[in-house]
């Protein structure tokens, strides 16, 4: 069982699912960095995007790497708007009616997704889902291999953004210091909007790095939404950085412990992790301390 | 019924009512116009789990028993009971064991005659419960669990075969499709989903297949859902076995597929007892590849049945998929049908005698005539069937056969 046969592509398998994982993280630590909630809708509009690149698919024929680009923009505009004209008026500024807000709407966008595509689960079938690059003993299916690098590219651009772009300062002003970032003339609900925005955008990739190897039925999102919520709190919350590596982590604990104690034991590892990093390090990999 | 809550009755209600001398007033409130006295129609109760983790099956169990329950009233409804039609009161079991218990309350509230479906074991074995306090006849339509026929209870007929049944028929069937292969086949590893479902079927085959002469290397159990299986597919690569036993639901079964092709594992065959897409249309259609060559021990129609052909036709037309809740569920209500003809009374003791003294044949299934035993149709049995050239043949019992099991997988 330790041959370097089944570890390296253990490991690599790993890894690959884990940048998935840490996309579907950075939008929701991003969101809870700035805004302070938790976004249980997080999973039902992965779900949603799912279904939107299978449709862009089926009906336009466009592949799911290409329809990513119209994707996060239609994302981006959906997520502004949910936070513009749903969340942030139902909320009226407490965190706990914006929970619940969230909660409804996760609800909502579940079942009107029942509704409209029936509990059927649907998959496509690309000519390039099978095919496999060779690395050593491994051999690595490409569709794995292009998400892990364009989420390496977008966790990098969007840490970018955060660095240099004005807007990208505005939204960290607006995460340290509320009332300050408000009285130096930032306009804070467009900022949260943004945020929003941009947390559905990056669900909106990862639902079309999914599809070619995953499948999508009105609750597939779920699945991926209760790691993705301890990455973030692994990774510090509210930390870019943290999400991207505290997925990465996941993702091979995840596979080894999978490995070495059974699938159905494997998502312990990673629990035994998360425990062992509240309880050394309660602020998270990368989170600063309290 | 006093003034004010007849002013309150929905329009839904009304309509449903129309057999209680609602006729008489028909024409004064502008409701549809009955041209000619009618008998009372039959309440059925359909139940499934049409929302929920197993919404597929149970909205493809309820296009059954509608399917069947509109062939029945087109056809002139139940002739014994002066043309009465059967009136489905539908049903949604939200996939969960109370909710099928909330549901018979509902339609026993309603005064249905008998209930058709539960899907899931753990739903046919509450709903039956639940339903016997008030005798009300209860056919469940796929739950497999043995249990739901050995409680005694008079109210509960399964159509389709058991737990039981079903592993002797794919062990029996498998030592003789390897006995003709000439005894290829020697190491076994088993791949399972870790719920009542998986977890019983791989400890039934751990203890059965060394009998057998089979080896098993490993039991590898997942939970459900599984969001990646490769590695699941590397324990089977680094074991090498001849033969795959998956006992997984729809979802796990095609990505384990797709990644044993995706990884280039190979074993001389891919062997499932009621695997989730081993016999499923839909995985066939969508992945041709992956699918091909997989042999399945489960719920099959009987392939030389017309009437089984021409179902499968209208539901294609649909759009939809001719899965085994369809025509299980059709079977059902047309037995249950044939009870209420011969008991030509909608009264529910009498409907469970006629039940009890079933020889119905009319189904599309391979089961012959029906005979109850406690409760448990005699004749059920699943067939085997694999995957070949993009369609699913049987290729055993050799009565129902329409090919022959290639076997071992001929290298890619």
């Amino acid at each position: 069982m330790l041959s370097p046969a089944i570890l390296v592509p253990a490991v690599l398998n790993g890894l690959m699912t884990g940048a998935v994982y840490a996309l579907i993280s950075l939008g929701l630590t991003l969101i809870y960095g700035v805004l302070h909630i938790i976004n249980f809708a997080h999973g039902a509009l992965l779900t949603a995007a799912m279904f939107t690149a299978f449709f862009a698919y089926k009906v336009l024929g466009l592949d799911p790497y290409l329809a990513a680009v119209p994707l996060t923009v239609l994302f981006f505009a959906l997520g502004y708007a949910l936070q513009r004209f749903v969340i942030g008026p139902a909320g009226h500024g407490d965190d706990r009616n914006i929970l619940l807000v969230t909660l409804g709407l996760a609800i909502v966008i579940e079942n009107a997704l029942l509704v409209a595509f029936r509990g059927d689960t649907r998959t496509i079938n690309l000519p390039y889902a099978f095919d496999v690059i060779a690395v050593g003993t491994a051999f690595l299916a490409v569709p794995r291999v292009i998400a892990f690098a364009v989420v390496i590219l977008v966790a990098l651009a969007l840490w970018l953004f955060m660095r240099r772009t004005d807007t990208g300062k505005a939204i960290r002003a607006v995460a340290k210091e509320k009332l300050g970032a408000e009285l130096s003339g930032i306009d804070v609900g467009h900022i949260y909007a943004v945020t929003f925005g941009l947390g559905t955008a990056c669900v909106a990739v990862a639902a079309c790095l999914l599809m070619p190897t995953y499948y999508v039925n009105p609750t597939t999102g779920n699945a991926f939404v209760l790691i993705a919520f301890t990455i973030v709190v692994l990774g510090g919350m509210g930390s870019v950085a943290g999400a991207l590596v505290a997925g990465l982590f996941v993702g091979v604990v995840e596979s080894l412990s999978g490995l070495y104690l059974g699938e159905s034991l494997g998502q312990i590892g990673i629990f035994v992790m998360f425990i062992l990093v509240l309880l050394f390090r309660p602020s998270g990999l990368f989170g600063e301390r309290v | 019924m006093s003034g004010p809550y007849f002013s309150r009755i929905s329009r839904r209600r009304f309509l449903q009512s129309t057999g209680l001398g609602a006729v008489a007033v028909a024409g004064l409130v502008g409701a549809p116009v009955v041209s000619r006295a009618q008998a009372a129609a039959v309440k059925v109760g359909v139940l499934h789990p049409v929302s929920g983790a197993l919404s597929y099956s149970g909205q493809q169990g309820r296009l059954g028993a509608t399917m069947a329950i509109d062939d029945i009233n087109a056809a002139g409804g139940i002739k014994s009971l002066g043309g009465a039609k059967i009136e489905a009161v539908l049903g949604d079991a939200q996939s969960t064991p109370e909710g099928g218990n909330a549901e018979v309350e509902k339609m026993n509230s309603a005064e249905v005659t008998a209930i058709v479906g539960g899907y899931a074991s753990a739903i046919c074995l509450a709903a039956s419960q639940t339903a016997a306090r008030y005798d009300l006849p209860y056919i469940v339509d796929v739950g497999v669990v043995d249990s739901i026929v050995t409680r005694g209870l008079k109210n509960t007929f399964r159509f389709g075969p058991g737990f039981g049944v079903i592993a002797k028929t794919a062990l029996d069937s498998l030592v003789n499709i390897n006995d003709q292969a000439g005894k290829v086949a020697k190491t076994v590893v088993i791949v399972h989903e870790d719920s009542a479902f998986g977890s019983g079927l791989a400890k039934l085959l751990n203890a059965q297949l060394p009998d057998r002469g089979f080896q098993v290397l490993e039991t590898i159990p997942h939970p459900t859902p599984t969001r990646d299986f490769n590695n699941v597919v590397l324990q089977i690569k680094a074991q090498n076995p001849d033969l795959v036993i998956p006992a997984n639901y729809y979802n796990e079964y095609v990505l384990l597929a797709r990644t044993m092709q995706q990884q280039r594992v190979r074993p001389k065959g891919v062997y499932s007892v009621l695997g989730g897409a081993a016999s499923s249309y839909k995985f066939v259609k969508e992945f041709p590849e992956a699918a091909q060559y997989i042999m399945d021990c489960n719920h099959w129609f009987d392939p030389k049945n017309p009437k089984a052909l021409e179902l499968k036709k209208q539901v294609e037309a649909k759009g939809g998929f001719y899965t085994y809740e369809v025509y299980m569920n059709y079977s059902c209500v047309l037995l249950l049908a044939d009870a209420l003809e011969r008991a030509a009374s909608a009264d529910r003791a009498k409907v469970t005698a006629a039940l009890e003294n079933s020889t119905f044949a009319g189904h599309v299934m391979p089961y012959g005539p029906t005979k109850f035993v406690n409760g448990q149709n005699q004749g059920a049995a699943p067939v085997n069937t694999q995957v070949l050239d993009n369609d699913i043949q049987v290729i055993l019992p050799a009565a129902f056969a329409s090919a022959k099991a290639v076997f071992p997988m001929p290298p890619a």
